[in-house]
């Protein structure tokens, strides 16, 4: 079904290339030169991005584990819009925080070519692998800051956890591989739909491994302890960058794992998803409400945007499934652009992300709280931003696939959450500043560009989504 | 021959030690040697389903597994030390400074 | 061309929030006044072309593109003119480019950029609600919907130093989010019922099913909708906020209560019509629900002596008409009262806004009165809007809501119709209390400027007034009933819209001339019950006070009178609403249901948030547990 060739790897390659790229430019470079790594990591990228496009619709495939199916291209294309903006909010962050900036994109490319990798795979062991090529960088990037006790603190917790998980994920494959006699996702799809398996005990014990690897990636309640720590102690743009990267990517491996090997199981998982999104929804919302911290509350907010995903995941009909998809890059463009501002407000000596520390910022900063607003307004699903109509998509997936409980946790957590989303744009417009302002960076022009850019996105989806939809319902036809 | 039963159940046992050993034991470096020995019983099932299975995949995984525990315990030390040069203190419960 | 009516207050909106800091005065306000001009322009050559067509084709469609597709589901983003929509786009525009001319003068003394702030925030609340009412289907309703609900949030805390001002419009932000998740849940119902989010094809696809007769989806999916709308419209049990959001600048509170967000619920519920129609157990509700709204805050408004407040709780019970009409099937009549209220609602508050500019910010009625020689057009045009709401004879009021209380008669509701009927009494008297207090008898002591020489509205506002009392006084006469030989033009617009004909027909011309005469008769007593008490009486108290002796016996007597008539009628009336409603009901029930929801969520969040310890082998042990319980779910199932 798939041509065999290379072309299926260009796109990570690409990527690679520009990360191997950075890595030489940092070592050989003259201590005081000023050398564009930044954009070296945009030239692989962009490099990505329109290999991608050429191979729209091709279905190629290299060595068996890697295809470059429709689904698997969606979400590269994410990861690459994600990977851009990244690298265009970072260049003002490393500059104030004095970072190792070869390490840092060096780093953050390799990430995105092990989620790129992770989006394609299509064998359980490519999978594990590229998992653990995109969790090394980015427990690294957490912890960059050194000198900062809590960075150092969140990477340790991020890494001790996920290679406590990835353990439990590869006991899960090991099962699934002695069961089956093989890791290629086909090989599994086929094998299981052949064999009634159902009341073999040690699937059941594989399907439930790979489960929890998969939910402690998305964050999902009860393996989401790590999150919000994680989030609050690594750098914003970071966090922005992993908790959208780094989710697209699992969620991709997840869908593709359970919708397509595990699909003649559903009956076996879709009860424990359905408990997990419910719990992760409603857990994601309620304690957001309490934070003060803006990053932790926003952490919590992605806790509780990954139980909307797992709505989609649930429903897998064929809306729910281009809902997935779409939802991915809402909250992928909107999540990054929201850390995005947080990161450009931070000083080298004082991060400036307590609720109190945005009081006002309307008066200072007319232009970063407005568009602040704009995506707090689309994380919360106010019309008619992208969040909007991915949520809408989402909830009428579940509607209409009889997941009535689900769309209505769904609403009602995404009515709570308005209130602590609208709390932070209070803050801003709607206060006076007590006490002296505070020491804010000068704001980089490329940031301001990439956050631009990010808002014109989120309203062009959310009042044109369409020919995006029909992109993301190409996708999904190709493979489930 | 040994049946492969007796292979997981070893395995299993390996694992279930590991599991303890991450959330019992209260230094870092042990901890972290408890999860290599997690992957090490993953490691065990691997190669014993591969030769119940007759094909050399198993073994071969394995050293995928074992690039990737070499790959992941580096990383982890170096958090360590860099933990380390903070606080003075290779106990987890130290570092939660970052709570709630 | 309809795209025009929301886009010209959208780009004012992007206007003075992009530049707006950095023009002056003059051109921010100008720019905000000019784009609601043109909107209304456009809108009133639409309607124009609208009713070029014949009855039957009076609905005009523009497609924009297609919004949503997936699957076999495809949403186009559709405006749609049709003879409801024309009404309300007329009133939107209309009576919201009034307010903001108006406001140009009330916000001079802010800040040039608070000024542009405003008026950016007045110009999206405006192109939001004329997307709510052109919107085709329920989710371009709802992209209004939310529009204005988070537009209102922002107004309403426009002044945020104020706490109590910041509050509010947190309240209302809460309150009416509670509504629209249920305006969505209900939205969706129909949705996975009927595969159509369109209102036309929805119609079509009710219209042949017969009425519910027991409590089934259309009467579950109405009642959620209707709990939306209450919500929007201030119902109970969702008004708690409309009150409070008095704490916005004036012309705000005129422009949400008078032209546009109170009215949605409204609207809504008469653009789905037909689903309604098919659930008599819900039109019930909406019509009982409306009838006490009214009367409770008929009550309320009785014993308020804050200005504004008097007119919010008005406007709630001016709203519970509303959908007491919708219940009763009389759609026409509630849009009827919808427009003619949004015109003296309008003025009432405007002419609130004129006095509390000119005393500088007072605004309790104990510290005013003998206004009426100092702001001679506050004062008149004042007079016109109440004697309007009052329903006095041949005003806008009388129309609109002689319909209403002729339709529930006719329906055979004894009971909502007297309850509507004591109603009238009581908007009568409370606004005529209002209009005695602050204009007539003496200046009391206390009043802020009392030494000052008090200016009358500028220029720009005093036009305005004039403007919409000539248009209260007229505005009833587009709806003039057949008893009185007129032809109730409205209400033939409107029909098609509703897609269902009025029960009411010509032979009951008698009754309704009866009935007219009856609710005449109310709102003249209720003016007089007013006159009498907070006119007549405190010149009775003043003559008291200087021969006590003389006239002792007399005066006793009357004085008798008075405390019977006091203690009969007054004192328990202000002790139920006061003690019991308002207090009672309003501050502790309702309050603390909507704080019992925020506390509830907070604090299991603070103890939930306990959870995250910060040491990480206990999140080692959450994620084992995690382990233990997905695999002992699937081993011992």
């Amino acid at each position: 079904m798939f041509n065999s060739s290379f072309d299926a790897v260009v796109p990570m390659l690409c990527v690679t290339l520009a990360a191997l790229a950075a890595m030489g430019a940092e070592a050989f470079r003259a201590r005081d030169e000023k050398m564009p790594i930044g954009g070296l990591g945009i030239i692989g990228l962009v490099g990505a991005g329109v290999a991608c496009a050429l191979l729209w619709n091709r279905n190629t495939s290299s060595f068996g584990v890697i295809v470059a199916d429709n689904f698997g291209l969606f979400v590269t294309m994410v990861l690459v819009i994600v990977g851009i903006l990244t690298i265009m909010f970072s260049s003002q962050v490393l500059e104030v925080d004095n970072l190792p900036r070869g390490e840092y994109y060096a780093l953050l490319l390799f990430g995105i070519a092990g989620m790129m990798m992770m989006a394609t795979a299509n064998d359980l062991l490519v999978v594990f692998i590229s998992l653990e090529i995109l969790s090394l960088a980015v427990y690294v990037l957490t912890g960059i800051r050194r000198d900062d006790p809590r960075s150092t603190e969140a990477a340790f917790k991020y890494f001790l956890l996920g290679a406590f998980s990835s353990a439990f994920f590869l006991y899960g494959i090991a099962f699934t591989y002695g069961l089956t006699g093989s890791t290629r996702l086909d090989r599994i799809g086929a094998f299981l739909a052949a064999q009634s398996m159902s009341d073999n005990p040690l699937i059941l014990v594989a399907l439930g491994l790979l489960l929890v690897g998969f939910a402690f990636k998305i964050s999902a309640v009860p393996f989401h302890m790590w999150t919000p720590d994680a989030y609050e102690g690594a750098p914003a743009i970071v966090t922005g960058f992993m908790s959208t990267g780094v989710k697209a990517a699992a969620f991709a491996a997840f869908a593709r794992v359970f919708l397509s090997a595990f699909e003649p199981f559903s009956q076996q998982w879709v009860p424990v998803i359905w408990v997990l999104a419910a719990a992760t929804m409603i857990l994601g919302t309620v304690v957001g409400v309490a934070q003060s911290n803006l990053k932790r509350m926003l952490a919590y907010s992605s806790i509780a945007h990954g139980g909307y995903l797992l709505v989609g995941l649930v429903a897998a009909n064929q809306i729910g499934k281009a809902a997935i998809l779409f939802y991915l890059l809402a909250y992928a463009i909107t999540n990054l652009a929201a850390f995005g501002v947080i990161a450009m407000l931070a000083s080298s000596n004082d991060e400036n992300e307590e609720l109190r520390d945005y009081k006002g910022l309307w008066h200072t900063h007319p232009a970063l709280a407005a568009m602040m607003t704009v995506c707090l307004l689309s994380l919360g699903g106010l019309p008619p931003t992208v969040g909007f109509v991915g949520k809408w998509y989402i909830f009428s997936a579940a509607v209409s696939s009889g997941y009535y409980g689900l769309a209505v946790i769904g609403m009602l957590t995404s009515v709570v959450s308005v209130f602590f989303y609208l709390r932070v744009v209070v803050m801003m417009y709607m206060s006076e500043r007590e006490g002296p302002e505070p020491v804010r960076p000068r704001i980089a022009r490329m940031g301001m560009v990439a956050l631009t850019l990010s808002v014109i996105l989120i309203f062009y989806l959310g009042i044109l989504p369409t020919r995006v939809l029909d992109y993301a319902a190409e996708s999904i036809a190709t493979i489930f | 021959m040994i049946p492969l039963d007796h292979y997981l159940i070893v395995s299993a046992i390996l694992f279930a030690i590991g599991t303890a050993g991450v959330f019992l034991r209260k230094n870092l470096i042990t901890i972290l040697l408890s999860i290599e020995i997690m992957l090490n019983a993953v490691n065990l099932t691997f190669v014993a389903f591969g030769r119940s299975l007759g094909t050399v995949d198993g073994q071969i995984i394995t050293f995928f597994v074992m690039t990737v525990a070499a790959a992941e315990a580096a990383v982890g030390l170096a958090i360590i030390i860099a933990l380390y040069r903070h606080r003075e203190s290779l106990n987890p419960d130290t570092f939660s400074s970052l709570k709630w | 061309m309809l795209a025009l009516i929301p886009l010209f207050p959208l780009l004012g909106f992007l206007f003075n929030a992009s530049f707006g800091r950095r023009v002056p005065k003059t051109v921010s306000g100008g720019v905000a006044s000019l784009v609601m001009l043109a909107s209304f322009a456009v809108a009133a050559m639409s309607v124009w072309q609208l009713a070029g067509l014949p009855v039957e084709e009076r609905v005009i469609d523009q497609t924009l593109y297609t919004w949503i597709a997936s699957g076999d589901f495809v949403l186009d983003l559709t405006l749609r003119l049709d003879p409801l929509s024309a009404v309300m786009i007329l009133v939107i525009t209309g009576i919201g480019s009034l307010i903001h001319i108006y406001s140009t003068a009330y916000m001079h003394d802010e800040p040039d950029s608070e000024y542009a702030r405003y008026f950016s925030y007045l110009n999206l609340f405006a192109a939001f609600m004329l997307v709510l009412v052109l919107g085709a289907s329920f989710l371009v309703l709802f992209v209004g919907w939310e529009g204005v609900g988070l537009c209102s949030y922002l107004l309403i805390g426009f002044w945020f130093k104020k706490k109590s001002a910041s509050d509010a419009g947190k309240k209302a932000f809460v309150v009416n989010r509670i509504g629209d998740y249920a305006f969505i849940l209900g939205t969706l119902l129909l949705f996975t019922h009927f595969g159509t989010l369109d209102f036309r094809q929805l119609a079509d696809a009710v219209a042949p099913l017969p009425p519910e007769a027991t409590f089934g989806t259309l009467s579950i999916a109405t009642l959620l909708l209707f709990i939306g709308a209450t919500g929007k419209s201030a119902q109970i049990p969702l008004y708690v906020w409309l009150p409070d959001a008095m704490e916005g600048p004036t012309p705000v509170s005129a422009l949400i209560h008078a032209a546009t967000m109170v009215t949605a619920g409204v609207y809504m519920i008469g653009r789905t019509a037909v689903v309604f129609t098919h659930a008599p157990d819900t039109m019930l509700i909406v019509a009982i629900i409306g009838a006490l709204t009214a009367l409770m805050a008929g009550t309320i408004g009785l014993v308020q002596n804050d200005i504004k407040r008097v007119l919010a709780y008005s406007t709630v019970s001016q709203l519970g008409f509303m959908f007491l009409a919708m219940g009763m099937g009389a759609f026409g009549a509630g849009i009827f009262h919808l427009y003619t209220h949004a015109f003296f609602k309008a003025l009432l508050f405007l002419g609130s806004g004129a006095v509390i500019h000119a005393l500088h910010g007072e605004q309790d009625i104990r510290n005013m009165g003998g206004l009426k020689k100092q702001l001679p057009v506050t004062y008149w045009t004042f007079l016109i809007g109440s004697l309007a709401i009052a329903g006095v004879p041949f005003l806008s009021g009388f129309f609109s809501k002689d319909e209403i209380l002729f339709e529930t008669f006719a329906h055979g509701h004894w009971i909502l119709w007297g309850i509507g009927a004591l109603t009238s009494l009581l908007t009568a008297t409370y606004m005529f209390r209002l209009v005695f207090l602050t204009f007539h008898g003496e200046r009391r002591e206390g009043a802020i400027a009392s030494g000052s020489h008090l200016h009358d509205a500028p220029p720009a506002m005093a036009f305005v007034l004039i403007v919409l009392a000539i248009g209260s006084v007229l505005a009833g006469y587009v709806g003039v009933p057949h008893a009185l030989g007129g032809s109730n033009l409205l209400g033939a617009w409107l029909e098609p819209a509703f897609g269902i004909m009025p029960a009411a027909g010509e032979e009951e011309a008698g009754l309704e001339l009866m009935l007219m005469a009856v609710s005449s008769t109310i709102a003249l007593v209720g003016i007089g019950l007013a006159a009498f008490i907070w006119l007549k009486r405190r010149e009775i108290a003043d003559s008291m006070a200087r021969s006590f002796s003389g006239l002792y016996n007399l005066l006793l007597n009357k004085y008798y009178v008075d405390e019977i008539y006091d203690a009969a009628i007054v004192r328990p009336t202000v002790v139920l609403s006061t003690d019991v409603l308002w207090r009672g009901f309003d501050v502790r029930v309702v309050d603390a249901a909507v704080n019992g929801a925020g506390t509830i969520v907070g604090a299991s969040a603070s103890m939930l948030r306990r959870l995250q310890t910060g040491s990480v082998r206990a999140y080692a042990s959450s994620l084992f547990v995690g382990v233990v319980l997905i695999l002992g779910y699937y081993l011992w199932r």
